[in-house]
């Protein structure tokens, strides 16, 4: 594997998870339970999908094979979508897509505060625009997991419910291939190890000012975004999002 | 005429394009506006950079700016640019004046202060009876940059532009 390969590997990695949960919390426009939800849902979406939009083209200048942000976005399939599983599950109830939210945004924003030192010139910008939008995110997420978590009988439950169901697919967030090592080499990105550590004080004091409990998995995580194999889930979300893309590959906004 | 255009003279014509979402502020009181230069063939070239990622505001800034200065005869590009990345700190004095007018308080404190998961509550004052006795609605408002506020003592609800 190259350095430009890594780098495409990673890019892409950064741009495909900004862009499912960008659509995720887009599909929650006109449905939350109250109008300001319903704007933090799709303002966090923006934030995601203009991410996504920065970290897709640069992915496609370093292939070099003139691949733009629309086309990564829309023709790709299932398999070359190098997502983490976390942010394609079901939006569920509104516990589990705050909690899938407040699971991504702590190892978000610890990715980009190690990045803003990256000594890839993209990289290092983008992670000092983007950590100050995730910091919004991650105050929104944490204040409503601990506000649901220590909240009545019904919202504790449901929020008890949604650390269960995603715990499992926190584990592959912090999964580290060749192009980690290739780019860690680089002084370009962090080990992720070093993230995890962060990310688990983070859910550690949050969950427990909520009251939630982590499930005990016996050490089982689910695995394979990073080679590409998705749950069920991501090929829905492609369906709704490349159907108009692809029946006219040549429409412009 | 382009020959002859000053880099002052754009900057003046570029302080009548306004934010499309806040006509009252134009894109250099928001900070928005980073350069101008004129390239060596005599072409004004305008840098800009988003206030938010995602900003849908910017398609429509760049072409205004061209159609602003093409009006003039003056034959224009605009680059994008996301670094160094865009702060609330770079909003004029002018343009905090106007956006208070405008019934949006503006941001109220530097941006060194928000790292912290469990950030302290920030004096935010209500734009419209002035008073400081507000609570926060909701982090996001009608536009990425802006957050929901409630005052407390005339009781209306008020957009606040954030801190990033």
């Amino acid at each position: 594997m190259t350095k430009e390969e890594a780098l495409y590997e990673y890019l892409i990695r950064l741009g495909d998870n900004a862009l499912i949960l960008g659509q995720r919390l887009g599909e929650w426009c006109g449905h939350a339970h109250q109008l300001e939800s319903d704007i933090a849902m799709t303002n966090v979406s923006l934030d995601l999908i203009g991410q996504a939009r920065m970290l897709l083209t640069e992915a496609g200048e370093v292939e070099g094979k003139g691949r733009t942000e629309d086309v990564l976005a829309f023709h790709r399939n299932e398999f070359d979508f190098r997502n983490n599983l976390l942010v394609e599950m079901a939006n569920g109830d509104f516990a589990q897509t705050i909690t899938r939210q407040f699971f991504f945004d702590g190892f978000y924003y610890h990715l980009l505060q190690a990045l803003k030192t990256s000594k890839n010139e993209f990289l290092q910008a983008f992670a000092l625009k983007s950590i100050k939008e995730v910091t919004y995110h991650r105050e929104l997420s944490a204040d409503f997991v601990i506000r649901l978590g220590d909240g009545t009988e019904v919202s504790h439950e449901k929020m008890q419910h949604a650390v269960n169901l995603l715990w499992e697919y926190t584990g592959e967030l912090f999964e580290m291939t060749e192009a980690d090592e290739i780019l860690i080499a680089e002084g370009m990105v962090p080990d992720l190890n070093d993230i995890k550590a962060l990310w688990q004080e983070d859910v550690k004091a949050v969950l427990e000012k909520a009251t939630l409990t982590i499930p005990d998995t016996q050490g089982y995580m689910a695995t394979g975004s990073r080679k590409g194999n998705h749950t069920e889930y991501l090929g829905y979300i492609l369906a709704e999002m490349q159907y108009y893309p692809r029946m006219m590959p040549d429409a412009k906004w | 005429m382009a020959t002859t255009t000053k880099i002052e003279d754009i900057y003046a014509l570029l302080e009548e394009v306004k934010d499309p979402e806040i006509p009252v502020l134009s894109v250099r009181d928001l900070g928005i506006l980073r350069d101008v230069s004129i390239s060596d063939d005599g072409k004004a070239v305008v840098t800009i950079t988003p206030t938010y990622s995602g900003c849908p505001a910017m398609d429509t800034i760049e072409r205004e700016v061209i159609e602003k200065l093409s009006g003039q005869g003056i034959n224009a590009e605009v680059i994008t640019k996301i670094s160094p990345a865009w702060t609330t700190d770079w909003m004029t004095e002018e343009g905090r004046r106007k956006l208070e007018e405008y019934g949006i308080a503006p941001p109220a404190e530097t941006t060194a202060d928000k790292a912290s998961l469990f950030g302290k509550p920030k004096i935010v004052r209500c734009p419209r009876c002035k008073s400081e006795e507000t609570s926060l609605i909701s982090q996001f408002g009608s536009t990425a940059c802006k957050a929901l506020y409630r005052c407390n003592d005339c009781l209306e609800t008020f957009d606040y532009f954030k801190c990033i």
